[in-house]
């Protein structure tokens, strides 16, 4: 299983980056992942996000689809992909330490 | 008075459940209404053959009453919403139906006008989508006076009915005008919002390779945003721009409208959230969905609701007995992809297991992840298997809900 290193934390994670286990993730290690992924610093827009996806992964167990949280986070999927450039779900997922989003075939 | 068990919707699922309840619990005294808002049962696999002139729309529909067992009772009335504190549905015309047991078995719909320019200009002339019988045959026509240029097919979002018809819709694009002889003069491309192909990384790559192979252009990571019809242009929202003569538009999906006036029923997208295992509603017990109305993360397609049928059927059973619901979903979903040539390829998986190489059902059996003619040949015999003996809720010979492990060959990616 790869690991991921944020601050003095080592976690695991899968092939692409994606936390397996949310409960390792803390506040303080989106900035380091968000920078990692193009994102130089996260707005309050982006929390706003952040703290949805992982709402979301605690009630249904997987990350919202792009279309679901424009629906339902409070900003638009314009908006998402201002905020996050190389794909909202995905992107917002992995800094907010929750598993790669399931693509609901 | 027996226990009322109400089904809204008689498509392949709600049918095959009403039929199924009828054959194990009927002697109970149990009493099933079905509802639907039109009579009209359209065999959807066939949706795909019609752009290409391989199927004939009339062909397509027959009755929905008429697949169900004689002592379902069925009612064909506009449903306005349940009312899930009263276990009661109301429909159109004022009738009212109490239960105690409800099974959403609506579907997934069309919603082509939430993105943007979609149903706007070059709605059916230059844009179209072969999901609906309607769009299938205009697109039949625009096909058959097309002399080249640009196709592109594009998935709009997630979820998808039938996630591989649009490739398929690909595959036999590709043969389509081979066969007529202008495929030199016919770009293909095929524009998807995943990062691949296919959700899962071997099928991506097979699939993806078959595209390849065909020289179909694959553009990944593409959610549309916007359909430029006058200008023949599809903008994803991260401003990409795909340009088309004839695009062929699968449209986001949603659940049936009346989900959404219910309260407390369903999502956002009104599609009805359960167990991924059991199909219970997680606030209630005596509400269960099947097929493409769940909010499952298992394919929309008639073979999942045809195996989550058996599950359900028997949850049902144990949920009036007061016993623990004991039999689980496993996610099983089993495709045949029409590749062209008179050839086909199977895909057979479930919630934990991607979709591999290997043979189905068994060792020895239809190969997976390969075509082969005999893949296609069960793909056209699958037509009345679906309206003998799936929609009337038999038993498929060989193939169960639970997906088969033996015959499968785990490979590294």
């Amino acid at each position: 299983m790869p690991t991921a290193t944020y601050g003095d934390t080592t976690v695991p994670v899968d092939d692409e980056g994606f936390f397996t286990d949310p409960g390792r993730w803390t506040e303080p290690m989106a900035e380091q992942i968000a920078r990692e992924a193009g994102i130089e610093a996260l707005t309050d827009r982006h929390w706003t996000v952040i703290r949805f996806m992982r709402e979301q992964y605690t009630t249904k167990g997987t990350g919202p689809t792009v279309r679901v949280l424009g629906k339902t986070s409070g900003v638009t999927v314009k908006e998402l992909y201002q905020l996050f450039p190389k794909g909202p779900a995905k992107t917002a997922a992995k800094i907010a330490g929750i598993p790669k989003p399931r693509g609901c075939i | 008075m027996g226990k009322h068990i109400v089904i809204l919707g008689s498509g392949t699922a709600g049918t095959l459940t009403a039929n199924r309840l009828q054959r194990d619990y009927g002697e109970r005294d149990l009493r099933i209404t079905v509802v639907d808002q039109n009579d009209d049962h359209v065999y959807q696999p066939g949706l795909l053959f019609v752009p290409f002139g391989l199927a004939r729309p009339d062909h397509l529909v027959r009755s929905r009453p008429r697949q169900l067992h004689a002592s379902v009772d069925y009612k064909s009335a506009r449903i306005e919403r349940a009312d899930l504190d009263e276990r009661t549905v109301y429909l159109a015309g004022g009738i009212r139906l109490s239960y105690d047991v409800l099974v959403v078995a609506t579907g997934a719909r069309l919603l082509p006008e939430e993105t943007e320019g979609l149903t706007g200009p070059g709605w059916g002339e230059n844009v179209f989508t072969f999901y609906d019988l309607p769009g299938a045959v205009g697109l039949h026509h625009a096909l058959e006076r097309f002399d080249g240029g640009r196709v592109v097919i594009d998935v709009a979002d997630l979820p998808l009915k039938c996630p591989v018809a649009p490739l398929e819709f690909a595959f036999l694009a590709d043969w389509y005008f081979q066969r007529r002889g202008i495929r030199d003069k016919v770009r293909l491309t095929y524009a998807t919002p995943l990062d691949g192909a296919f959700t899962k990384p071997v099928a991506a790559k097979a699939l993806g390779g078959l595209l390849a192979e065909k020289d179909i252009e694959l553009v990944t990571e593409f959610t549309l945003g916007e359909v430029d019809g006058k200008g023949g242009r599809l903008v994803s929202y991260d401003d990409r721009e795909v340009p088309f003569d004839l695009a062929v538009v699968v449209p986001l999906h949603g659940g049936a409208e009346y989900v959404g006036r219910s309260e407390g029923l369903g999502d956002e997208l009104d599609f009805v959230p359960v167990d991924p295992h059991t199909l219970q509603h997680p606030d209630r017990p005596e509400v269960f969905a099947i097929g493409d109305a769940a909010g499952l993360p298992a394919s929309k397609a008639g073979s999942v609701a045809h195996f989550e049928g058996e599950v359900l059927v028997h949850n049902i059973g144990s949920f009036l007995a007061g016993r623990p619901l004991d039999a689980s979903f496993d996610g099983h979903a089993n495709c045949f992809v029409e590749t062209g040539f008179h050839k086909a390829l199977l895909i057979d998986f479930n919630y934990d297991t991607e979709p591999l190489p290997g043979h189905f059902p068994g060792p020895v059996g239809l190969p997976l992840l390969k075509e082969s003619h005999a893949a296609h040949l069960g793909k056209l015999a699958f037509e009345w298997l679906y309206w003998h003996s799936l929609l009337p809720g038999r038993e498929l010979p060989g193939i169960g809900s639970a997906m088969p492990e033996h015959g499968k060959h785990h490979v590294r990616t």
